[in-house]
């Protein structure tokens, strides 16, 4: 079965977001975000309160997913870079190892050879703790989990409190 | 795939609705989202043609409020119901969580619900899941039509794996939070279990 969940832990999670936010400042970028190829937002740093970053995970994911069919269509296996140019903002969409997908909106105070070549670099480092965290889920898989989850007493009564009943 | 951030303390699932095209898988969720409170769902975006017939996919963002000392997040997507978007249904199915089908009541759709399941099967597979095992709802949507086939022989036709079975009337509320209901457990208690 292909299914193994996506756990994050706050090491990981705090590195994620040092690299994204050192990204958003070295590229002169308005906003970075990091989602999954599932369309969940994963970390974001700059200006987000500005955006609806929830559909812009969704939207994102969608579209990579779109462009990826695509790429199938014509024999090539993916398209690691989708660009697109609007009058003011910019939107460079890279795709980060086998899960993550980078986000990076920009304006004119930037450019996209700046852009390119900032996210190269972040990408090479999200990607080590991308297969960090990969490992770590096959290992927990093959070992039966070390570590005590949280979710292993949800009741009943847990569901019916989250629909209010 | 279930994405558990432990330092946000949050968990977010993705439930995708599917069924035969016009069988109210967005209805189910404009229905969410129109009474759900503000503070809860996010926004609603429909990828729609300009006759509203979907065209990639709907997305609805629910906070569910928290289980355990994690806030619990479901994103609800719609598939596209023709046939003809295929391509588009199996891109959706990537990574959920759990699927809710939506049968179309009408004893002229019966056909249609089989062929979409069976299509669902195909996709799920595909994207390296099982119908089988995958948490599962199926949901028998617009019983209020005066040509609905009999409860009975729809359950003989498109249910498979005694999983939970509901009743709806999507356009009016009836059976639609249930739905939702039946598939989260089943989400959740995959959590415990895992």
């Amino acid at each position: 079965m292909a299914k193994l969940d996506l756990v994050m832990f706050e090491e990981e999670f705090s590195q994620l977001q040092e690299i994204i936010g050192r990204l958003q400042v070295d590229s002169s970028s308005k906003v970075v975000f990091l989602v999954d190829k599932n369309g969940q937002q994963i970390a974001a740093s700059g200006d987000v309160r500005s955006i609806d970053a929830t559909s812009l995970a969704s939207l994102t994911a969608g579209n990579v997913a779109a462009t990826d069919g695509l790429a199938k269509l014509i024999g090539e296996k993916e398209f690691s870079l989708l660009f697109h140019e609007g009058e003011k903002d910019n939107l460079h969409i890279s795709i980060v190892g086998k899960r993550g997908i980078l986000v990076v909106i920009f304006d004119q105070n930037s450019s996209l050879a700046l852009v390119r070549l900032r996210v190269k670099k972040a990408s090479r480092e999200l990607q080590e703790i991308f297969e960090k965290v990969e490992q770590r889920a096959q290992g927990a898989a093959s070992e039966s989990s070390k570590f005590e989850s949280p979710f292993s007493e949800i009741t009943d009564e847990d569901i019916d409190k989250l629909f209010g009943d | 795939m279930t994405f558990i951030n432990y330092a946000s303390r949050e968990i977010n699932c993705k439930i995708v609705y599917y069924g035969p095209g016009l069988c109210g898988k967005t209805t189910n969720i404009q229905w969410i989202h129109e009474q759900a409170s503000p503070e809860k769902r996010g926004k609603l975006v429909s990828l729609a043609t300009e006759t509203d017939r979907t065209l990639f996919f709907d997305f609805l963002p629910l906070d569910m409020g928290t289980v355990k000392g994690f806030k619990v997040r479901f994103h609800l997507y719609t598939v596209p119901g023709q046939v003809f978007y295929d391509a588009s249904r199996k891109l959706i199915l990537r990574g959920c969580d759990g699927v809710i089908f939506v049968a179309d009541s009408q004893r002229a759709r019966l056909e249609a619900n089989i062929e979409s399941i069976a299509n669902l099967a195909t996709n799920l597979r595909d994207n390296g899941f099982d119908i089988r095992t995958i948490p599962y709802v199926l949901q028998l949507n617009k019983r209020d039509m005066p040509s609905a086939a009999p409860v009975a022989e729809m359950e003989r036709l498109l249910r498979f794996r005694n999983e939970p079975m509901l009743e709806a009337v999507a356009n009016k509320g009836t059976g639609v939070i249930e739905t939702l209901k039946a598939c989260a457990r089943q989400i959740l208690m995959d959590l415990q279990r895992n």
